[in-house]
C-alpha cells in the first residue's frame, strides 16, 4: 500500500523562526536550502532559507506528515503558492520581539488564506525574550479575530512546538467535522 | 512584557487602537527624529501629553483656548509662577475665570489637538510602560480615543490606497520613453524635482526616500503624482515573478478525514 503524505506549511516573515520550529520536531535533519545573506537589511543572521525547509514526521507505515517552511523574504513569494498546494493547514510564525515584521506577517497570512481557506494558527515566537510583545497585543496588532488561535511559542523548544502543532490539528479536526 | 517598536512599522493610530481596545493604563514614550513625546493613558483614555522637553501648563492651554484674555494670561502667569496645574486649576475656578467643566473641556480640546499632530509622526522609536501614571500634580483629562483613531485610520487609508498603486518601495523608477503628457507644460513641485533627480533603474524608491528625507506616505504621494503625469514608470528590480493575488489553489479535501487527523494528533503527542 502506498504511503499517504500530508503537509503543513510553516510561514512567516524573514527570521521569524520557521526553520527552528521545523527542526524542533522533525525526525530527519531538516533539508534546508540556505544561502549566504547579501542584502544589508537582512543581515540579522548569516544565512536564510531561499527555497524551502523540509521536515518529516512519520505517523505510521501508511502516513507521513511533511512540514514545509517557506522562504521569508517577499521576493521569494512566488514559492508560496507552490508550497501551499494541498496543505492541511498552515502556521504563521511571528517574531514577538520585532513589531516591524507584524505588518508583513499579516500580509503573508492574508496571501496564504487567499490561496486556500484552510485552518491556520499564529505562533508568537521568542516569548522567552524580554522584548517580546504579549500574545494579546500581537493579536491586536495583526487584527486577528478572537476565533483565530494565537499561541505563545519558543521555536527551539520541542514541547512548545508540539503544542502549536496540536492546536493546529485541533483546528483542522473542527474543519473536518464541519465537512461531515 | 515589552510593547515597543518603531512608528514606521506600527503607527501611532495602531498604538491608540491597541490602548483603546485593551483599556490599557500607562505611559507611551516616543522618540521621533525631531522631537520626543510622552503620552499618558488611563483605562484606554488619553490623560495627558507632553511634546518636547517643556510640558504645556494648564494656564497656557486655557489661554490658547481663549478662556482668558492675553492680558489676564500675562498677569496670571506672573501670579501663578511655580504653581502646579492642580493649584492653577483651583485658583482659576475660585477666581471665577473658568469653571471645572471648562477646565476639562479645555484639556480635552488641547490634548486632542496635540494628539492629532502626533498622528502624523511616521518615524521614531516608541515604548509603552504599563501602569506608569500621570504625574500627581497634573490634572488628568479623560479623552476617548475613538474619534482620534478614526481620524488616524483615514490617514492610514490614504497610505493603503497609495500602497495599492505603489505596492513596494523596493521598486525602481525609470523615465517614460513616451511620456503621456506634454513635458513643456509640466510644473513640478520642489519635492517632485528632488525625486526626479534620482530617477534611475538602479535606485529603489526607498533609497530615493532616504536621500530626500521623505517618509513612506510622502514619497508614495510624489511618485504617484509623477506616475499620473506619465513622466515615470515603475519597474521591478530583478523581475522576479510574484504570486497572483486571489488565485485559489487545490485545497486539502477534509471530508471523512477525522481518522487521519486523529492519527496525526496521537503521533505529535508522542514526540
Amino acid at each position: 500500500m502506498q504511503t499517504q503524505t500530508v503537509k503543513i506549511v510553516v510561514t512567516g516573515p524573514f527570521n521569524s523562526g520557521k526553520t527552528a520550529l521545523i527542526r524542533s520536531v522533525s525526525e530527519i535533519d531538516v533539508v534546508s536550502t540556505e544561502k549566504k545573506i547579501t542584502a544589508e537589511a537582512e543581515k540579522i543572521k548569516d544565512s536564510t532559507t531561499v527555497a524551502m525547509d523540509f521536515g518529516r514526521i512519520t505517523v505510521d507505515e501508511d502516513l507521513v506528515l511533511f512540514l514545509f517552511g517557506t522562504p521569508g523574504q517577499k521576493r521569494f513569494d512566488f514559492m508560496w503558492e507552490i508550497l501551499s498546494e494541498g496543505m492541511l493547514g498552515f502556521i504563521v510564525i511571528v517574531d514577538s520581539t520585532r513589531p516591524e515584521t507584524f505588518k508583513e506577517a499579516r500580509n503573508i497570512l492574508e496571501t496564504f488564506h487567499a490561496y486556500a481557506p484552510t485552518p491556520y494558527i499564529v505562533a508568537a515566537n521568542k516569548q522567552d525574550l524580554p522584548d517580546a510583545w504579549e500574545v494579546e497585543d500581537i493579536r491586536l496588532a495583526l487584527r486577528l479575530d478572537e476565533g483565530i488561535k494565537v499561541l505563545p511559542c519558543i521555536a527551539k523548544d520541542k514541547n512548545s512546538v508540539k503544542t502549536v502543532l496540536l492546536e493546529l490539528l485541533y483546528a483542522i479536526l473542527e474543519e473536518v467535522d464541519k465537512k461531515k | 512584557m515589552a510593547l515597543k517598536g518603531n512608528l514606521r512599522d506600527f503607527s501611532v493610530t495602531q498604538i491608540l487602537n491597541l490602548v483603546n481596545i485593551a483599556k490599557k493604563s500607562g505611559t507611551l514614550y516616543i522618540e521621533g527624529p525631531r522631537d520626543e513625546a510622552r503620552v499618558n493613558f488611563r483605562n484606554g483614555q488619553l490623560c495627558n501629553i507632553q511634546i518636547g522637553q517643556q510640558e504645556k501648563s494648564l494656564l497656557q492651554r486655557v489661554a490658547e483656548e481663549k478662556k482668558i484674555s492675553p492680558s489676564q494670561y500675562k498677569l496670571l502667569s506672573e501670579r501663578l509662577a511655580g504653581r502646579s496645574d492642580k493649584e492653577t486649576g483651583l485658583y482659576l475656578v475660585n477666581g471665577g475665570y473658568v469653571n471645572q467643566d471648562e477646565i476639562f473641556e479645555v484639556l480635552a480640546k488641547s490634548l486632542t489637538s496635540e494628539m492629532r499632530s502626533l498622528l502624523t509622526w511616521g518615524d521614531g522609536f516608541f515604548h509603552f510602560e504599563a501602569g506608569e501614571m500621570i504625574p500627581p500634580d497634573r490634572i488628568p483629562a479623560r479623552v476617548e480615543l475613538e474619534s482620534l483613531i478614526v481620524e488616524g485610520a483615514r490617514k492610514l487609508h490614504e497610505l493603503e490606497d497609495l500602497k495599492a498603486e505603489i505596492p513596494s518601495l523596493e521598486m525602481a523608477l525609470k523615465f517614460s520613453e513616451r511620456p503621456g503628457t506634454n513635458i513643456r507644460n509640466v510644473n513640478l513641485s520642489e519635492k517632485e524635482w528632488q525625486v526626479v533627480n534620482y530617477v534611475d533603474p538602479k535606485n529603489s524608491i526607498q533609497q530615493i526616500a532616504d536621500i530626500t528625507n521623505m517618509d513612506s506616505i510622502e514619497i508614495r504621494r510624489v511618485v504617484y503624482a509623477l506616475l499620473q503625469a506619465g513622466l515615470v514608470e515603475l519597474i521591478r528590480p530583478g523581475g522576479a515573478p510574484v504570486a497572483m493575488p486571489g488565485k485559489q489553489i487545490q485545497p486539502f479535501d477534509y471530508k471523512g478525514q477525522r481518522g487521519l487527523v486523529n492519527r496525526l494528533i496521537e503521533r505529535i503527542r508522542s514526540i
